[in-house]
């Protein structure tokens, strides 16, 4: 039944504030502050990277320096000092790990806090982890029995020493080096994430996830996922991320490719939910993220994004429907409470024939917060008898939030139809009204109407993720409505 | 049941309710007739609890409770029921995860645990027959695309499911065919009991030929002016709302 899931969700809200600040003593491998050629040298020796890796990172650095950071977004901040911050931060621990039983206690601990367990609770849920801490990846769950089918799921580390045929031919292919500042960035000080192959043909049987934490103080989060979907497969991908509550902005820029050959789909689902700064706007994470997918022929790319953390947003994760009879779709619960700033929204760029796009987007803003819809739609000429539809959704919760909607559409050939459709209200207190009358407490009535409001993203959600995702948009508004 | 004793509500300058008495026994029915911009919809709206009404004086007595010190959930959850006169709509809120959630909260107010999906689902099937809601309705977004006599019976399951000890019907006959009257009708006696009140705020006699009331009160000008049994109703369908107005000045 629906709504069994659904309620238990809204009964465990409680008043909560960011429940995952935590930091966790653990005894970290550290770079100093800066960058410069010899840190970039220095990461590269660490993960004893072969040359052509080495020299990819020296390049983009060259290619950043000359680069500036974007100005455009509609976000207030102040730029991070990259030469303050360090560049990589590893937990230390044994050299090579055999099983998880070699994991530092420490480590344990930690995702089990965030609700992460890397044995049990997973298998029965068949969800396989890769758990990024700071800038490496701890540990990946599942591996053999993945390997088994021919999938490969490891840290990026990994796959640069094991799989350097498939990572020299994608990496960079979808989001290359000089696309912009953040990516340009993280090609250059990229230090872990995931990587993901699934051969051709083959279902992956179970949900691929990774964890993002960032622990240490004073360094930036670079990680880089690289999704390669061979023809006629499919995968699930999961993507959470939590930070522990500090008074310094943390940069986190990470980049997302996504390659979906022939007849393959991809389906990438991220729950948000990094350090927001307090309430006066102090701290908090600025999640400045490049994520983009190429479609093949017949292909499909599902982007699911449920964002409630991080003092600013950046990102746009995108789809390149390159084949013919691709499918690209984005979905997008974009939350911002106090003193919070998003400016999200996608890209769809249609080069195939018969190319479809769909795009949902809910904005939900309370404090002061700003909340802006950022949107390409783009027919090329090639793109005979492209699709697209846009739905852009703002909800306000308070006066002194904004909600803001960019859309740009170009088309470049006359036999596309494009629509848009978009609102902005206010959260009724009507409906409010209504909800209390039945008994219903004003906490409890927020976050079903937010819920409801949220629905056809939410509903795209793998289960135990929506699930996940109900609660944090509960918390994300405690206290929102007086 | 409820003693409501001279009652002053405004809305911003304006003063709505002007000392409004009013005593409801368990068991009973009474009905609130009177002209538009008479204060029946106040009224409900100031029980309820609706915050956009500031209550300037009076006091009201609900099952021993203070009731306007009370905010609007501990109203409902002691057994205060409002039927909208405009039902609200909840877009992705089934209307049955909406029952749920008010069907808990007022069972964690009397100390019961929430209700178990299975006993929860047979409860939804035996009182959405009452009013004769099919499966569709139950599992759609609250009062989302109803019709009008769709949200109104909506509105009595909703009433039926939460069983109140005073149901206050807000004008729940007005947008009704005649054959949605006689099966909100027809829900609502099903439901008449000597425990349970209601408080039936109507424009026309038409209802009452339904539910049929212990006593009909005229509203005038935020304040009652003349109480009576049914055959009060049939004499205001006749001679309109002017010749008590006249005897009230006079």
């Amino acid at each position: 039944m629906a709504y069994d899931g659904k309620d238990k969700v809204l009964e465990e809200v409680t008043a909560k504030a960011y429940e995952f600040g935590f930091t966790t003593d653990i005894e970290s491998d550290k770079a100093p502050a800066g960058l410069n050629e010899d840190i970039i040298r220095m990461i590269s020796a660490k993960k004893n990277e072969p040359d052509w890796m080495l020299k990819t990172r020296l390049d983009a650095f060259e290619v950043w320096k000359t680069m500036e950071e974007p100005e455009w977004p509609h976000l207030s901040y102040t730029q991070p000092d990259y030469q303050a911050m360090s560049y990589y931060a590893a937990p230390k621990q044994k050299q090579k790990l055999n099983s998880l039983d070699e994991v530092d206690p420490e480590l344990l601990r930690t995702m089990d806090k965030l609700g992460i367990s890397m044995e049990e609770q997973k298998r029965l849920s068949g969800v396989a982890v890769d758990f990024v801490m700071d800038s490496v990846s701890v540990a990946t769950s599942f591996k053999a029995k993945l390997g088994e089918l021919g999938i490969i799921f490891c840290s990026m580390s990994d796959a640069v020493q094991e799989h350097p045929e498939l990572i020299q031919k994608y990496m960079g292919s979808v989001v290359p080096t000089r696309d912009n500042f953040f990516s340009a960035l993280n090609a250059a000080v990229f230090t872990d994430g995931s990587f993901c192959y699934i051969p051709k043909g083959v279902k992956c049987p179970m949900e691929l996830s990774t964890y993002f934490r960032i622990n240490e103080s004073g360094t930036g989060q670079f990680e880089r996922t690289l999704v390669v979907a061979d023809a006629g497969s499919y995968v699930s991908y999961l993507e959470g991320c939590t930070a522990p509550q500090r008074d310094e902005n943390q940069l986190h820029a990470a980049v997302v490719e996504l390659v979906a050959l022939d007849n393959a789909e991809i389906k990438y689902s991220t729950v948000q939910n990094w350090y927001p700064g307090d309430a006066d706007g102090k701290g908090g994470i600025f999640n400045f993220v490049t994520k983009r997918g190429i479609c093949h022929t017949r292909a499909k790319i599902s982007w699911t994004q449920v964002e409630t953390g991080s003092a600013v947003t950046w990102k746009y994760p995108s789809c390149i429907l390159k084949g013919d009879y691709s499918v690209g779709e984005f979905y997008s619960v974009a939350v911002t409470n106090n003193a919070q700033q998003a400016d999200t929204g996608t890209k769809m760029i249609h080069i195939g024939r018969n190319t479809h796009s769909t795009i949902i987007s809910k904005g939900i803003s309370s404090g002061r917060s700003q909340n802006s819809y950022r949107g390409l739609v783009q027919i090329m000429p090639s793109a005979e008898n492209a699709r697209n539809f846009s739905q852009c959704d703002s909800l306000l919760m308070t006066d002194t939030s904004g909600a803001h909607t960019f859309p740009y559409i170009e088309v470049k050939n006359p036999s596309a139809k494009v629509e848009h459709e978009a609102t902005t209200s206010k959260i009724g207190e009507d409906q409010i009204f209504y909800c209390l009358q039945r008994g219903i407490d004003a906490e409890r009535a927020i976050s079903l109407i937010v819920n409801g409001y949220a629905k056809d993203v939410l509903n795209q959600l793998p289960m135990e993720f929506a699930v996940e995702a109900q609660k944090l948009l509960a918390i994300s508004l405690e206290g929102s409505v007086g | 049941m409820l003693t409501i004793n001279k009652l002053k509500a405004s809305i911003g300058d304006s003063e709505i309710l002007k000392g409004l008495d009013l005593t409801i026994r368990p068991g009973e029915v009474h009905a609130i007739m009177g002209p538009n911009g008479s204060g029946k919809s106040t009224l409900a709206s100031v029980l309820a609890g609706r915050e956009d009404y500031a209550v300037t004086g009076g006091k009201a007595d609900f099952l021993g409770l203070d009731l306007l010190e009370m905010d609007a959930t501990a109203r409902a959850r002691s057994g205060l029921f409002l039927a909208f006169q405009y039902p609200v709509e909840i877009p992705g809120v089934s209307n049955i995860n909406f029952m749920r959630a008010a069907l808990n909260g007022k069972r964690a107010h009397e100390g019961l645990e929430p209700i178990a999906g299975k006993a929860f689902l047979e409860l939804v099937k035996e009182k959405a027959s009452l009013v004769e809601l099919d499966g569709r309705l139950r599992n759609r977004s609250v009062n989302e695309g109803f019709s009008g006599g769709e949200k109104k019976r909506n509105e009595i399951f909703q009433m039926a499911m939460l069983e109140p000890k005073l149901a206050v019907l807000d004008e729940t006959d007005s947008g009704l065919d005649i054959d949605a009257l006689r099966i909100v009708a027809n829900g609502v006696n099903s439901m008449r009991s000597s425990e349970r009140s209601f408080l039936v705020i109507t424009h026309y006699q038409r209802l009452l030929d339904y539910i049929i009331p212990d006593f009909v009160h005229v509203l005038v000008d935020g304040c009652i002016v003349r109480t009576g049994g049914k055959e009060l109703a049939l004499e205001l369908e006749e001679r309109g709302y002017d010749w008590i107005k006249e005897t009230v000045t006079s």
